[in-house]
């Protein structure tokens, strides 16, 4: 049997005393995409942002495990380092770094974590300008600080560039589709799907059926108030679509 | 009545002079002798605004947060002639920028040092002397500017170097010249009595056409309490187009008191640097005058500050004429219990329409008992212009934190990555190439021997 690239089991967070996770369950195996799917408020980002490392959330209960390891014991570099990328829903501006110098930085941490050489400014250039031209990017975007004065959706596309360029394992989207005009979400997620892989594996966090559409997930999560209310195929998130979340979170809730 | 009783200030402003004026008599009463009557009659002007004015103190709104109290009990000893110093060209190579081509005068406590200076060739007319020679032997290009620019009536410490100063830099580049290298001009310390003053004065005229830039360093090979009080005024002529830089790096027991005046003509292009690392305490002061239409102006800083440190900038921007556009960026990095000071009044004169005015001051406080006082002054008479002020201070982003942290860069690197970039949003607005490069390594050594760094804010 195939081992899971992550593995969540029960988790349970709570911000300041208020819980926000309720016992999540989630498997996620190579090769896989999985959209959550889900109302505001739902615990959506806060999930994606637990599981990147993000400060301020109380765990209060359950596990992750990836590859092997506690997950949330790690650093979020350490996790960055073992493979786990946030493509952030709000990316943060910040003047005065270079983008180069920010990726090269990030990008040589993972090697050396990999024991690998470090790449030098020129052949990291060189590596880079590759996936530039993947996320339809401008060149002299790398010459910018980070995000500094970006566009939203130019924000959102660098997003996907620094994932092209980190090539995590585990990715997390968080609704990196939200705002985006229809050509935009088209070359995010062409990106997005260029960069799929038998040994890699996806989470797509959206609150639009509408993403899905160019991203097509194996499995979809509906979550409401904490927790994964229904699970299925690419085919719930069009059910979705028809009933709404009130149908559906109505349906689920009340034989139980 | 003795109005010394009402006006302490003022006593300690005569006990100031007094102390000068003795000094001078002890060493060469001769020296202003051979002086113009014109410059004579301005130092006395200078002497009796000072004695007029006194020395400020935190009831003066424009002193309120630096207390200037320990300057007035110095002793105010004056440097008076060129003595022999002992200081090595050698020595000086430990200061940034000194691997630089082009020009390099030298002063010693005040005094230029023609055997530590360097001119390089120089294009048709450009004229790179101590200010004491060129006023023996350039008169006609003096007079137009010295004492022209720098106001003594609002500024006691401008009144007092008026009165005393003994040389400095004069750099003069015709119509239409352009100066391709940096022209340096370099002050050092090597007092060794507690109280040892120099006032230098520097004026720096740029014809119109023309571009020159010109670095001021303040350095220190002292450990003495000493006190600087400079004067720079820099004249921008019709469309001439000026870098100036101010790196002020003394000992951390001194006193740095700096004035820039700046008069800047029609479609002139202007941009002065201000950096301070150094001094116990230090104030910069710069008066920009915008004197023509549809010039810009850029003011940009960048202060360091540690242990109990007081780095004060204040500023004003005279908008005089229509079509003036004017920046002013200044950023501060205080750490332990130092303080940063920053004041920045933009004037806009009713006939400055068409005004573009921005001012910008963010400050990082690396401790919990460092202090940043902030204030941004607007006073408007036009109708139809544009100004903005925004300041603001604080810790480290957390949110810019983790973004770095989630792409793999660890903590404390992340951390030193938006330190060095809140300093590189200054540095980085430098033109002069290997400037650039010489700040951006020394801003960065200070940061990394700073510990605050590392402690958890």
């Amino acid at each position: 049997m195939k081992t899971p690239i992550i593995s969540i089991q029960n988790l349970s967070a709570d911000v300041e005393g208020r819980q926000i996770l309720k016992g999540i369950n989630l498997t996620i195996y190579p090769g896989e995409t999985h959209a959550i799917m889900g109302p505001n408020g739902s615990g959506k980002s806060t999930l994606a942002a637990i599981l990147a490392g993000r400060d301020g959330y109380n765990i209060t209960g359950g596990e992750v495990i990836y590859g092997g390891q506690d997950l949330l014991a790690l650093d979020p570099e350490e996790r960055a380092c073992e493979g786990v990328f946030l493509a952030f829903q709000y990316p943060v501006e910040i003047p005065g770094v270079n983008s180069t110098y920010f990726l090269r930085a990030g990008y040589n941490e993972i090697r050396k974590h990999r024991g690998l050489p470090e790449l030098d400014a020129i052949e990291f250039l060189t590596f880079v300008k590759e996936k530039v031209k993947l996320l339809d990017l401008p060149e002299d975007l790398l010459r910018r600080p980070v995000n500094y004065g970006f566009s939203g959706g130019e924000k959102k596309r660098n997003e996907i560039f620094q994932m092209a360029v980190l090539e995590p394992k585990f990715a997390i989207l968080d609704e990196t589709d939200s705002g985006l005009d229809i050509d935009a979400l088209k070359i995010v997620s062409n990106g997005v799907n260029t960069l799929k892989r038998s040994d890699n594996a996806q989470l797509v966090i959206t609150h639009y059926q509408r993403l899905l559409n160019f991203i097509v997930p194996d499995f979809v999560h509906v979550l409401n108030d904490g927790r994964i209310v229904k699970s299925g195929g690419k085919e719930l998130a069009l059910e979705l679509e028809e009933t709404g979340y009130d149908g559906m979170i109505h349906e689920t809730a009340a034989p139980a | 009545m003795n109005i010394n009783e009402n006006k302490p200030n003022v006593a300690l402003a005569n006990r100031v002079l007094d102390l000068s004026f003795n000094g001078k008599e002890q060493g060469s009463s001769e020296s202003n002798a051979d002086e113009p009557a014109w410059l004579l009659s301005d130092r006395e002007v200078g002497r009796a605004r000072f004695a007029e004015l006194g020395l400020p103190t935190l009831r003066d709104e424009d002193w309120r947060f630096t207390n200037v109290a320990p300057i007035a009990k110095m002793e105010f000893k004056p440097a008076l002639k060129r003595e022999p110093h002992g200081v090595t060209k050698k020595e000086l190579k430990q200061f940034p920028f000194t691997a630089l081509a082009g020009c390099q005068l030298v002063f010693v406590n005040g005094q230029f040092a023609p055997e530590l200076s360097s001119l390089t060739e120089l294009p048709e007319g450009v004229k790179v002397m101590s200010l004491a020679d060129a006023l023996a032997t350039e008169p006609a290009l003096v007079e137009p500017h010295l004492c022209r620019h720098a106001r003594t009536d609002t500024n006691s410490f401008t009144a007092l170097n008026t009165a005393f100063f003994q040389d400095g830099a004069f750099i003069y580049v015709p119509a239409g010249q352009a100066v391709a290298e940096p022209i340096q001009l370099r002050f050092v310390s090597t007092a060794k009595d507690h109280g040892a003053t120099a006032h230098p004065r520097n004026l720096i005229v740029a014809e119109r056409d023309s571009q020159v830039t010109v670095i001021e360093s303040y350095v220190s090979l002292s450990k003495a309490t000493y006190f600087t009080n400079s004067v720079t005024e820099l004249v921008a002529g019709e469309n001439a187009v000026v870098e100036h830089l101010k790196f002020q790096d003394e000992n951390q027991q001194s006193f740095h008191l700096g004035t820039l005046a700046a008069h800047c003509g029609r479609t002139s292009n202007v941009v002065t640097h201000s950096i301070a690392l150094g001094a116990k305490l230090s104030r910069t002061n710069i008066y920009a005058t915008l004197a023509g239409e549809g010039l810009e102006c850029v003011l940009n800083g960048l202060y360091l500050t540690r242990a109990e440190q007081l780095a004060d900038h204040y500023m004003i921007v005279d908008h005089a004429k229509p079509h003036g556009e004017s920046h002013e960026y200044f950023n501060g990095i205080l750490a332990d219990k130092s303080k940063g000071v920053f004041h920045g009044r933009i004037l806009v004169r009713p006939d400055a329409q068409k005004t573009d005015a921005k001012q910008t001051n963010k400050n990082l406080l690396l401790s919990d008992v460092a202090t940043a006082n902030t204030k941004p002054q607007l006073e408007i008479y036009a109708d139809d212009v544009k100004c903005t002020h925004g300041a603001t201070l604080g810790q480290l982003d957390d949110e810019c934190i983790f973004y770095l942290r989630s792409r793999s860069i660890p903590l404390e690197k992340a951390r030193r990555m938006l330190i060095q970039a809140f300093a590189g949003e200054i540095i980085e607005r430098i033109r002069c190439v290997a400037v650039r490069e010489d700040l951006d390594r020394l801003v960065w050594d200070r940061l990394e021997q700073n510990q605050q760094i590392t402690v958890n804010p």
